[in-house]
């Protein structure tokens, strides 16, 4: 026997758990404001410091900081809220519409809403989007018919994706939003591929694409970071770093001994941590990574650190694996309300203005959710022609493929 | 007309590409500057540009995923993955992305990409360079798999896999890469100049996907292969002086099955021929099909001849590779059964 220590072998765990007194103490909130904000063609070393920290812009007070306070008309406010709250409505009269039994699964993005929407609006409404599927604010933000979204989540007759996918996996290239899988990281590469062909193209359209942090362990999100580093491919490549990966927290993928942000420091990309609750950072550092990119100075990672407030999907019950009160004691708050705390301390909001435009949203969604029922929800019997479903596989129909339909009648 | 070899088919297909569409580009380990490690990229960076043929890392998963991606934009990537054995770190962007992409999206996005990859035995390349793993793509639904046998079909089919609006996967049989081995390991190998197939079109021409050929015209027996075991069925036929017609599959999927049902139902008897390991192999699918489709005109029961159901071993090649005296061999059976 050497004279030495056994092995052991470490499993990280969480904080807390179901029953535990939430306590964020040990997250360092730096102040708004105190992020140095480089120049866009700074090299990826000289952005260890803010891979390691947090850009905030928006600060306890309500007002705007430091050199990353993005300085944005308030109609760009005003809109982005109004996303922002469509966005919460519309997911929680989905997740409804599921437990109603309407359809078979949804997905909610509550609490991470500045993330897609700050985005859509930093970015050209030409840039192409490769999102994961807690994005849907980024369709609402550019202006995506609702009730094609909810015949999409219903798989009705009218939904555009005949029925094929499962609820929120919605797919527009019109709107430049690459169609959703659910084999999660792989879309993260497939993004620089868009992204290499529009510089091989000298297009001026740039992509962007979202990942979380717990599939950032998967191959596809380094094979990413390579190949956008060697070919500067014009591409932000987002983290979402929203905690929880279903049930594992982010130190099973790795984000106890380092951020997320720093692993793209590594890969000679210039790397940021944004505070994702808060619209204003989210903005700025997004379109500074999109003025590098057009630039042709390449990509940008892009840590947002949030928290996912709800479940994972319809599928989980968060208070089996988390306390359930930790999304309240989650230290940077909620992005709707600060940012309508920002515009009412601008004295351009009040909450007689935040409560009107609630009821008119929701209203426009009753009306929206109406129009999509009139059309089906799943297993109402509405559907697409079953005939459809051999379609697409192919361009032209091969020979064993209509055989098969042939097959079952149709 | 000149005369090629495989090798310089298929980059005169790539050339003709290049030149006759700006979408066209090639990438993948080595073919950039190099030309690619058998050569098949030789001279195009530096005829057409960086740009157009380049480098990539040693990242199969990342050279599929980015190919996927250029193609939803709108590009004709033309990837090479280096040999066949590489390709499973790409697998899930094959099989989950780049197959499923038109229809998941309902047509918005499609994936019209390229994937050349050299793939077979017979090189003493041990289990990591001899494998066949075709059967792994022509199971999924929403690519198409094509395997060449000479010069003058690489081409042509290349350029319509190019075509292509849909991913292909294009497997290219490495040991006849230059000249027509027929499985005698023990006998010199005739160069493709001396095969009537090596002449080939210097422009544009193709040759269509989804059409079988017919490598030789018999009445006793068929023959169903492809790749490298085309030439080792021709040779089986002759030595047993068996007047097998030997049916050229080219495009594994979507199959001909035209060609396949009117050359058995003249012949009545099958023997079906790949290097891939036998269970589940492709020669599963086409015993089932020919099953289906023509079972009363066989007049004896179907033979497969494959790679054993185990790794590639480097020491026993020919012991492994399915050459002629086993075809041969099938082939009586099936005569006499």
């Amino acid at each position: 026997m050497k004279n030495r220590a056994p092995l052991s072998l470490h499993i990280p765990e969480p904080k807390h758990r179901p029953g535990d007194r939430p306590d964020f103490s040990d997250i360092k909130v730096p102040k708004a404001g105190e992020m140095r904000r480089p120049d866009i063609n700074v090299a990826a070393k000289d952005t260890l410091d803010l891979a390691y920290s947090l850009i905030r812009v928006l600060g306890e007070d309500n007002e705007v900081h430091g050199p990353w306070a993005p300085m944005l008309d308030l109609e760009l406010m005003k809109r982005g809220l109004r996303n922002m709250m469509t966005t919460r409505i519309y997911d929680d009269r989905m997740y409804r519409a599921q437990r109603q039994g309407k359809t078979s699964f949804y997905m909610k993005c509550t609490g991470e809403e500045a993330i897609a929407v700050a985005q859509a609006a930093a970015l050209d409404a030409e840039d192409m989007c490769f999102p994961t599927y807690r994005q849907q604010g980024l369709l609402i933000a550019r202006g995506y018919p609702m009730v094609d979204m909810m015949c999409q989540v219903y798989s009705n007759e009218r939904d555009p994706l005949k029925g094929r996918q499962l609820p929120i996996m919605y797919s527009s290239k019109k709107h430049g939003f690459f169609s959703i899988a659910g084999n999660l990281a792989m879309h993260f590469a497939q993004a620089v591929g868009w992204a290499m062909a529009s510089a091989y193209k000298n297009d001026d359209r740039i992509v962007s694409t979202w990942i979380g942090d717990g599939s950032t362990a998967e191959g596809d999100f380094h094979t990413a970071l390579v190949f956008a580093a060697v070919y500067r491919a014009p591409v932000i490549l987002n983290i979402v770093n929203n905690q929880w990966a279903i049930s594992s927290y982010q130190g099973i993928a790795g984000g106890e001994e380092s951020t997320f942000a720093a692993r793209g420091v590594g890969h000679g990309i210039p790397s940021l941590r944004v505070d994702g609750n808060d619209f204003l950072a989210v903005y700025a550092v997004t379109k500074w990574a999109a003025d590098r990119a057009r630039a042709n100075l390449g990509p940008t990672v892009i840590e947002h650190f949030t928290y996912r407030a709800e479940g994972h999907s319809t599928s989980d019950d968060p208070s089996r694996y988390r306390p359930a009160d930790e999304a309240k004691a989650w230290p940077l708050g909620d992005p709707i309300d600060r940012l309508k705390k920002h515009l009412i301390a601008l004295g351009k909001w009040s909450d007689a203005e935040h409560t009107a435009l609630e009821k008119e949203i929701d209203e426009q969604i009753r009306a929206a959710q109406k129009e999509a029922e009139s059309h089906g929800t799943l297993g109402s019997g509405k559907l697409p022609s079953v005939k459809t479903m051999f379609e697409d596989v192919y361009k032209e129909m091969p020979w064993h493929i209509r055989r098969q339909r042939q097959e079952m009648g149709v | 007309m000149a005369t090629m070899n495989m090798i310089q088919a298929l980059n005169s297909a790539m050339d003709a590409m290049l030149t006759k569409n700006a979408d066209v580009l090639i990438f993948g380990e080595d073919v950039g500057y190099f030309g690619g490690v058998f050569r098949a990229t030789d001279g195009l960076q530096k005829k057409h540009g960086r740009q157009r043929c380049f480098d990539s890392p040693i990242g199969e998963a990342g050279i599929v995923a980015t190919a996927i991606g250029m193609a939803a934009y709108g590009l004709k990537p033309v990837i090479e993955i280096q040999f066949a054995d590489y390709i499973y770190p790409a697998y899930d962007q094959i099989v989950s992305a780049a197959a499923r992409l038109r229809y998941r999206s309902a047509g918005d996005f499609t994936c019209p990409l390229t994937l050349r990859s050299p793939y077979g035995g017979g090189i003493f390349g041990g289990q990591t360079h001899s494998q066949s793993p075709e059967a792994l793509f022509t199971h999924v639904c929403g690519i198409k798999t094509v395997i060449p046998s000479n010069p003058y079909d690489a081409k042509g089919l290349l350029i319509s896999a190019i075509e292509d609006a849909d991913p292909v996967m294009f497997f290219e049989p490495k040991r006849i890469y230059n000249g027509p081995f027929d499985g005698h390991h023990d006998k010199p190998v005739q160069p493709w100049s001396k095969h009537p197939l090596s002449d080939v079109p210097d422009g544009y021409y193709t040759v269509p996907l989804g059409k079988a050929g017919i490598a030789r015209e018999g009445n006793d027996l068929t023959v169903l292969a492809y790749g490298t075991m085309v030439h080792v069925a021709l040779a089986a036929a002759q030595e047993t002086g068996i007047d097998a017609e030997i049916v050229d599959l080219r495009t594994l999927i979507p199959v001909d099955i035209e060609t396949i049902t009117q050359s058995i139902e003249k012949t009545g008897r099958c023997v079906i021929v790949h290097e891939a390991t036998r269970t589940s192999g492709f020669g599963a699918e086409l015993t089932a099909l020919v099953q289906e489709n023509c079972f009363y005109h066989l007049e004896a029961p179907i033979e497969r001849v494959t790679g054993w159901d185990t790794p590639y071993p480097h020491a026993f090649e020919w012991q492994y590779f399915p050459g002629p005296d086993r075809v041969a061999d099938a082939m009586r059976r099936a005569m006499e059964a």
